[in-house]
């Protein structure tokens, strides 16, 4: 009898073992900024320093957006990304195994994930999008200034969400204009860490060359131009290095 | 032998009497009355882990909140410039200290502190914790203009003090510390959320026409476009307690934020505040320059002024601003009144 549960306890204790080596493995994504292929930080804020492909002189004054569906997570997951503030730009997954894993996430949410005022925490962040346009979550605010066409320092409000056309304001017709973004797959053997790259400069470059002389504010209500941004960003994402 | 008969008893004697005073000054924890809305919609509010709420802490923090003790010279408490009928402030541009200096900052009205997350105090951010906050203005010569050492020595030589000390921190050694905690307490449990726009928000009140269409300009990118810094049905804090420059001034006088950080880019940079209770706390801004709420609306629809460091949120400011119609303006002032909190401002917990 004695013997059982000696052969018993040291076969739980090797699965255990087992069990506790094969889950340790963390993942952190590191969710860097670009322009082009310069690497951005936040003493880049607030000062003319880029050039779009339209060749106007922009600062960036607040950037911040959301990506939802992050296939390392599993299950229903966001997490919102400050790059002005430095906040949510790693982001540590825990109790993974090591393996094979495809990388991908959503920009945004997908319309089924896009409720209005589930996320206590956009909310508090004031991140969420009015009722009259459908009401759910930003996507991203993206904020700065431009020198336009005469010069002068002009504020500009790149800010996406779920596309809303109120021709008729009693029946609003909606796109969703999130996007899956598939970074590929990457072998997982240790802890990780992987780079999760935007090219800021791509929300103006393609396919649609952005003229922030013509497309500057009050771009959240604008069917056809929200389009043109979910567009522009399936370009901006890519994996950048992985550590481990 | 003896010697050690004599340790054991005393040891004993020890142990007892401490235990005797723990289970005597053991404060009862206190748990916030938060608002089915900011239940709902927010995440929880920053209590810290070294100044838990408890019943004995909050009444003592009350007490000193009004209690002119804390002023150099006795003539002014805490709530001499924030006045609870007022929403917490006063209706003074600049307050007036106790030896009749006055600074350059409107007081600020006091609610629902304990849901500003970054918790960064005052106009220009420059106090961080609400703790923190409520050392400054005692010391402050423009304002009480007292030393808290001999602000400590006053409460102690008090006779009530010390015994209320005990209670709320199981030590009646009076020190700014603990002074500043038990008014901190007091100010987390300021919570206003029970204004007309928060019943309708919860089917208990009707809009009239004109408080719906001023909400809808609120909202609308293309009309006020409050909603990104003021927040909105989802956030009923009405504020993101973020620093913004929203284009009062081309130069600056008061540098704000950009004085405590250092950064040129953070020059005339102030908090948000929250748009609740604004029928009270006239005048508005930092500065408070702005008498009515005619003038701030104004101000956003014309006479917003070009710096380097204005927001981007702040549009069309070639035209001065969102060109508001006056129909809108008067909507959307009508809309703010709706936040007007009768239950707060009346609230006897939260008065003398």
């Amino acid at each position: 009898m004695k013997k059982i549960i000696y052969v018993v306890f040291a076969i739980s204790l090797l699965f255990s073992s087992c069990t506790n080596d094969a889950e340790n493995t963390s993942v952190t994504l590191k969710f860097t900024h670009y322009w082009d292929d310069t690497k951005m930080t936040n003493q880049d804020l607030n000062q003319l320093r880029f050039t779009n492909a339209n060749g106007e002189k922009l600062s960036i004054e607040r950037l911040r957006y959301a990506i939802s569906n992050i296939s390392l997570i599993g299950g229903k997951n966001y997490h919102l990304v400050d790059f002005g503030e430095n906040f949510g730009t790693a982001l540590t997954i825990s109790d993974l195994t090591d393996g094979t894993y495809n990388i991908s996430f959503r920009f945004g949410f997908s319309d089924e994930d896009n409720t209005d005022g589930i996320y206590k925490n956009l909310n508090s962040l004031n991140f969420d999008v009015p009722g009259m346009l459908g009401g759910g979550y930003h996507y991203m605010q993206f904020d700065g200034k431009f020198l336009d066409d005469s010069n002068q320092e002009i504020g500009f409000n790149y800010h996406t969400i779920r596309a809303v056309d109120r021709t008729d304001p009693n029946n609003l017709v909606f796109q969703d204009t999130s996007f899956k973004v598939d970074l590929g797959t990457v072998v997982i053997i240790n802890n990780a860490e992987i780079e999760v790259r935007m090219n800021v400069a791509e929300w103006f470059k393609n396919p649609n060359t952005w003229n922030l002389n013509e497309l500057n504010t009050v771009l959240m209500p604008n069917f056809e131009v929200q389009k043109m941004m979910s567009a522009n960003g399936k370009s901006v994402f890519s994996l950048g290095e992985v550590n481990q | 032998m003896k010697n050690n008969y004599i340790f054991l008893l005393s040891l004993f004697l020890l142990m007892n009497c401490s235990s005797k005073e723990e289970e005597i000054y053991a404060p009862i924890p206190y748990t916030l009355e938060i608002p089915t809305l900011f239940a709902d919609q927010l995440i929880a509010p920053i209590i810290p882990a070294n100044n838990p709420l408890t019943e004995e802490g909050i009444s003592l923090g009350k007490k000193l909140f009004f209690d002119k003790i804390l002023s150099g010279n006795n003539t002014q408490s805490c709530a001499s410039c924030h006045d609870p009928q007022k929403a917490f402030t006063d209706n003074q541009q600049f307050s007036d200290g106790i030896n009749g200096n006055s600074g350059k900052r409107n007081a600020m009205p006091l609610f629902n502190l304990a849901w500003n997350f970054d918790e960064r105090f005052a106009w220009d951010g420059k106090e961080f914790s609400l703790e923190n906050q409520a050392f400054e203005p005692v010391s402050n010569p423009i304002e009480m203009h007292a030393d808290w050492q001999t602000v400590a020595k006053k409460l102690q030589a008090d006779v009530e003090y010390p015994d209320l000390f005990l209670q709320a921190f199981g030590t009646s050694k009076i020190d700014s510390t603990l002074v500043t905690k038990a008014i901190a307490q007091f100010e987390r449990t300021l919570i206003s959320g029970n204004s007309k726009f928060d019943k309708y928000l919860q089917g208990k009140a009707t809009l009239t026409l004109q408080e719906q269409n001023g909400f809808d300009v609120f909202m609308d990118e293309a009309k006020g476009d409050c909603f990104h810094c003021h927040g909105s049905d989802n956030n009923p804090l009405w504020t993101d307690n973020k620093f913004h420059n929203n284009g009062l001034d081309a130069t600056f006088l008061d540098l704000g934020l950009g004085k405590v950080t250092g950064d040129p880019s953070d020059n005339g940079k102030f908090k948000s505040p929250s748009i609740r209770n604004l029928a009270f706390t006239a005048p508005y801004m930092h500065d408070g320059r702005f008498a009515t709420l005619e003038e701030v609306i104004n101000h956003y629809s014309e006479g917003l002024k070009r710096s380097s460091t204005i927001d981007p949120l702040m549009k069309n400011i070639n035209k001065g601003g969102v060109q508001l119609s006056t129909q809108d303006k008067a909507d959307l002032k009508a809309f703010l009144l709706a936040l007007s909190d009768d239950e707060f401002i009346n609230n006897a917990d939260f008065k003398e």
